[in-house]
């Protein structure tokens, strides 16, 4: 028994010792937290770590928990740079002080002002859009115009869209709480349930396949999931995804919701100049247009070429609003689609 | 009442003396620090969130919550004690084949059965397809039942949770003794009364056992109600948490959850209170099987075919479908990199586990103290916490613990030593060992309670000494009882996302988290390969052991 406790001991000793070791430092490299999935950005830090030769360390999850775990690690924590594929977090990981002022005339000139922070403690990469999709068979674009119509009657039992609980309709609500005031979203909410064609579920995918299936003529999905389906390896994925049609909607007043994907520079970078280097390095034009031809996203700076299937899409006119706004009513939007019933 | 607490505390302060006693204790501790942490946020009270969760979503997530955990529960004890039964009772064509294929499902995580089940009973899968084809219908002409509800949860996940009933329910009938066939004969007991009122009852404690941990396992799934739209505690605690910003109301709302938890467990307590299944020795004879033949012998065939063919191979033929599709780009020397790190993660963290939860049955076999009794209530309460709260349960001790240690080591030499515990695979280890603790403990209590003290006392008074009791009775008759415990959590592990999402070190990643991100970016075809290959390394062990398990059975027939 003793020897047992004695071997256990030995044991874990060398267990601490070997651990620490990955926890050691080697001389040119950054590390990332990134809430982008590990193949939406793999590809590209390894272009940049071969330009380069510093190497990236990368962690991928949930933005929120990466957020925490900064937060837990403290003064000591080895982030350089977070990677969210929301503004509502990158705003939430400002407030809590885990972020820092980036200077660079780099950044600064390819990214436009509303598409980063005020005092450029963080910045965005890509945008992607939230329109409407429609089937032709059914819905005639005539009779679409903007998404406070959605609620008139003639919509009921039509519509189709994912659970509150996603980022992305939380920020698009956000946003139209910013824009036309908390009293009117909630209504609009209100309305919008009541003409949805069954509870939300499934992701957005899921909607734009409810469409074809006819369980309800209208969806409400970003663009890059549409565009990801129509370059998909499954041939059904394809043909479900060639039968429905995007709409701008708004596009005579405010214009139609975009979110955003960015990064930040963490306060307690411990190689900070190597992390400005990547943050450069993702809005260079051929970084931006690797970003759009992958994933379908819309880049953040001018005159990058878009993928085949975006410039199908068609231009479209976006909102303009103070991005940390969004980020900033992320709860109350919560709020109000609990409050209309918003599964 | 103050001198019943008295003597508690007395109790402890006498356990933190003894220094074994005391060692396990601080272990214990360190082991439900997440769950202090979650109690703990009631010291800050929300009304004012409380106030809008009470008026909106909390009875949702209330009676969701604890529809699926009893569905779940039902499901799982009627499929798993059936096959169980049948496979233990009787002999027929397939018998050999089943002992093993029933125990498939286990390896399927619980998202994946989903996603996979979406994609086939869905309008545009093959099953819809097909009727419309056949019968000409358009949308609209029929109605199918939608997969993606409460009900779609439950069965899906009764399908992949009922092994963890049939594997303690097979050893537990299994090892009935052919006396007391016998003795129910000469009482002049029908068959049916047999199974009814001798076989049932006895193998109750392994029964409830393993409907507890299904349930417990269905209150902390999130992964599966998350797809499926189905407001529960766990999706509540997120969207609190993540939507609202609010993590003190996130963690009261753990909080509730462990308290569900705490009720299936005393439950399970509860419904074998009088009872000590103490077996009359174990070189009994067991009971022969009886051959069965002609239509019985087909209709227990496809009653057991049934629950390994909905919860393994139909997921798994559509898997094989989805990865012939892309192949190509998702095989390659990363991904067996992927099934390296997933393999030896989960075979560490069983040992480690299995090993904790030895330690603590033992102490509470030899000292059979009060103190060490709550102790293993409260380890056990980590198996129905959200990995995601367990994991940032462990990050805030541990993280603190980094600090103090650069701080140290900073003023001393002058040298930071970096995140030794937060940020290394020692987190992952901690976090599984709270999560899963619970189930390595419950197989291996399940097993000791087989061991009757007479047996130690019987071989102490001839002289036996204690190393020689544990080598010659204990071992052999816990094997079957740890080698389950040790495939469960092997299993578990394997399967395991948020905890490890959240924990993993830098440039370390497993096929659950390769799986999860393709498939929540809704790539379900190219999250297959994957998920595919999380269920073939999860079925080596499952093999094995079965194997092990037999050769147990058999060896004491």
């Amino acid at each position: 028994m003793l020897s047992l406790k004695k071997r256990l001991i030995a044991a874990s000793v060398t267990l601490a010792a070997a651990l620490s070791f990955t926890g050691s430092v080697s001389a040119e490299e950054v590390n990332v937290y990134s809430a982008r999935k590990e193949a939406l950005i793999k590809p590209l830090l390894d272009k940049f770590s071969a330009e380069t030769g510093i190497e990236v360390n990368l962690v991928t999850g949930d933005a929120d928990a990466l957020i925490s775990r900064m937060n837990s690690e403290g003064k000591f924590s080895p982030a350089d740079v977070l990677i969210t594929t929301d503004v509502g977090r990158l705003v939430r990981a400002k407030q809590q002080g885990l972020t820092r002022i980036v200077v660079s005339d780099t950044l600064e000139q390819a990214i436009p002002a509303q598409l980063r922070d005020d005092e450029n403690q963080w910045f965005s990469l890509t945008m992607r859009a939230r329109p409407i999709m429609y089937s032709p068979e059914r819905v005639d674009p005539e009779q679409l115009s903007t998404m406070e119509a959605l609620t008139d009657a003639e919509w009921k039992g039509r519509i189709c869209i994912r659970s509150s609980s996603n980022i992305y309709n939380q920020s698009m609500v956000a946003a139209m709480i910013q824009q036309t005031g908390e009293e009117d979203t909630l209504k609009w909410a209100n309305g919008l349930v009541k003409n949805f064609a069954r509870p939300p579920k499934g992701g957005d995918r899921d909607q734009i396949k409810a469409v074809v299936s006819g369980q309800c003529d209208i969806a409400i999905a970003n663009t890059y999931y549409l565009a990801g389906m129509l370059n998909s390896a499954d041939d059904s994925e394809k043909n479900i995804a060639s039968q429905v049609k995007v709409f701008w909607p708004n596009q005579d007043d405010r214009g139609a919701h975009i979110n955003v994907s960015g990064a930040a520079l963490a306060k307690h970078a411990p190689n900070s100049d190597n992390a400005v280097k990547l943050l450069e390095y993702m809005v260079r034009e051929d970084a931006q247009a690797w970003y759009a031809k992958t994933n379908h996203e819309y880049p953040v700076r001018d005159g990058v070429e878009w993928s085949e299937t975006l410039k199908q899409f068609g231009t479209f006119k976006a909102e303009e609003i103070p991005l940390h706004r969004v980020g900033e009513l992320n709860a109350e939007a919560v709020k109000v689609m609990d409050k209309a019933g918003w599964k | 009442m103050s001198q019943q607490f008295s003597l508690t505390i007395k109790s402890y302060l006498r356990a933190l003396l003894d220094p074994w006693q005391g060692a396990l204790l601080l272990l214990g501790v360190l082991l439900s620090l997440p769950v202090v942490v979650i109690f703990t946020s009631w010291i800050y009270p929300q009304s004012e969130l409380w106030q809008h969760l009470m008026t909106t979503v909390l009875q949702d997530y209330v009676v969701n919550s604890l529809l699926l955990a009893c569905g779940v529960g039902v499901g799982s004890l009627l499929i798993g004690t059936t096959v169980a039964y049948v496979i233990s009772r009787y002999d027929f064509t397939g018998r050999k084949l089943f002992r093993w294929l029933t125990l498939l499902p286990l390896a399927m995580p619980a998202y994946i059965i989903a996603y996979t089940y979406t994609g086939i009973l869905d309008f545009s899968g093959p099953v819809q397809t097909l009727l419309r084809d056949t019968f000409g219908w358009g949308y609209g002409d029929y109605t199918f039942p939608d997969i993606r509800s409460l009900t779609g949860a439950i069965i899906v996940m009764s399908l992949v949770l009922y092994p963890y009933v049939y594997m303690l329910a097979r050893t537990a009938f299994s090892e009935q003794p052919i006396s007391l066939v016998e003795a129910s004969q000469t009482m002049g007991i029908s068959k049916f009364g047999y199974l009814t009122r001798v076989s049932l009852p006895l193998a109750r404690p392994a029964l409830f056992t393993g409907t507890a941990l299904a349930m417990m396992e269905a209150l902390a799934d999130y992964g599966t109600v998350q797809y499926f739209g189905v407001s529960t505690f766990t999706t509540g605690i997120f969207r609190t948490w993540f939507g609202l910003g609010n993590g003190i109301a996130a963690a009261q709302l753990s909080s509730l959850l462990c308290s569900f938890v705490l009720i299936v467990l005393l439950f399970e307590k509860w419904s074998r209170r009088h009872i000590k299944y103490y077996h009359q020795g174990q070189n009994h004879k067991v009971q022969k099987r009886k051959q069965l033949s002609g239509g019985w012998a087909v209709f227990v065939f496809i009653l057991c075919l049934l629950p390994p063919l909905l919860g393994f191979i139909v997921p798994v033929i559509q898997l094989l479908y989805w990865t012939w599709l892309t192949l190509q780009q998702n095989i390659d020397v990363q991904f067996i990199e992927l099934i390296i790190n997933s393999f030896g993660l989960a075979l560490s963290a069983a040992i480690i586990v299995v090993m904790l939860a030895l330690l603590f049955s033992y102490t509470r076999r030899i000292k059979n103290s009060k103190v060490i009794n709550s102790l293993e209530q409260a380890v056990s309460l980590g198996y129905a916490i959200p990995g995601t709260v367990i994991a940032v349960g462990v990050l805030v001790p541990l993280s603190w613990a980094d600090n103090t240690a650069n701080l140290i080591s900073e003023s001393w030499f002058d040298t930071t030593v970096g995140l030794i515990f937060s940020g290394t695979l020692f987190a992952l280890l901690l976090a599984y060992s709270i999560r899963f603790l619970s189930v390595a403990i419950h197989n291996v209590e399940a097993g000791l309670s087989r061991i009757t003290p007479d047996m130690d006392n019987a071989a102490r008074s001839l002289g036996a000494p204690p190393k020689r009791v544990l080598k010659e009775i204990h071992i052999p008759l816990l094997k079957t009882s740890v080698l389950s415990a040790a495939l469960l959590v092997f299993v578990d592990v394997l399967k395991e996302l948020p905890a490890t999402l959240i924990l993993r070190p830098f440039n370390f990643n497993t096929l659950a988290v390769r799986s999860f991100e393709l498939a929540s970016d809704e790539r379900l075809v190219d999250a297959a390969t994957p998920a595919l290959a999380i269920v073939l390394v999860g079925l080596l062990p499952v093999i094995l052991i079965t194997h092990a398990i037999d050769k147990t059975i058999k060896g004491k027939s």
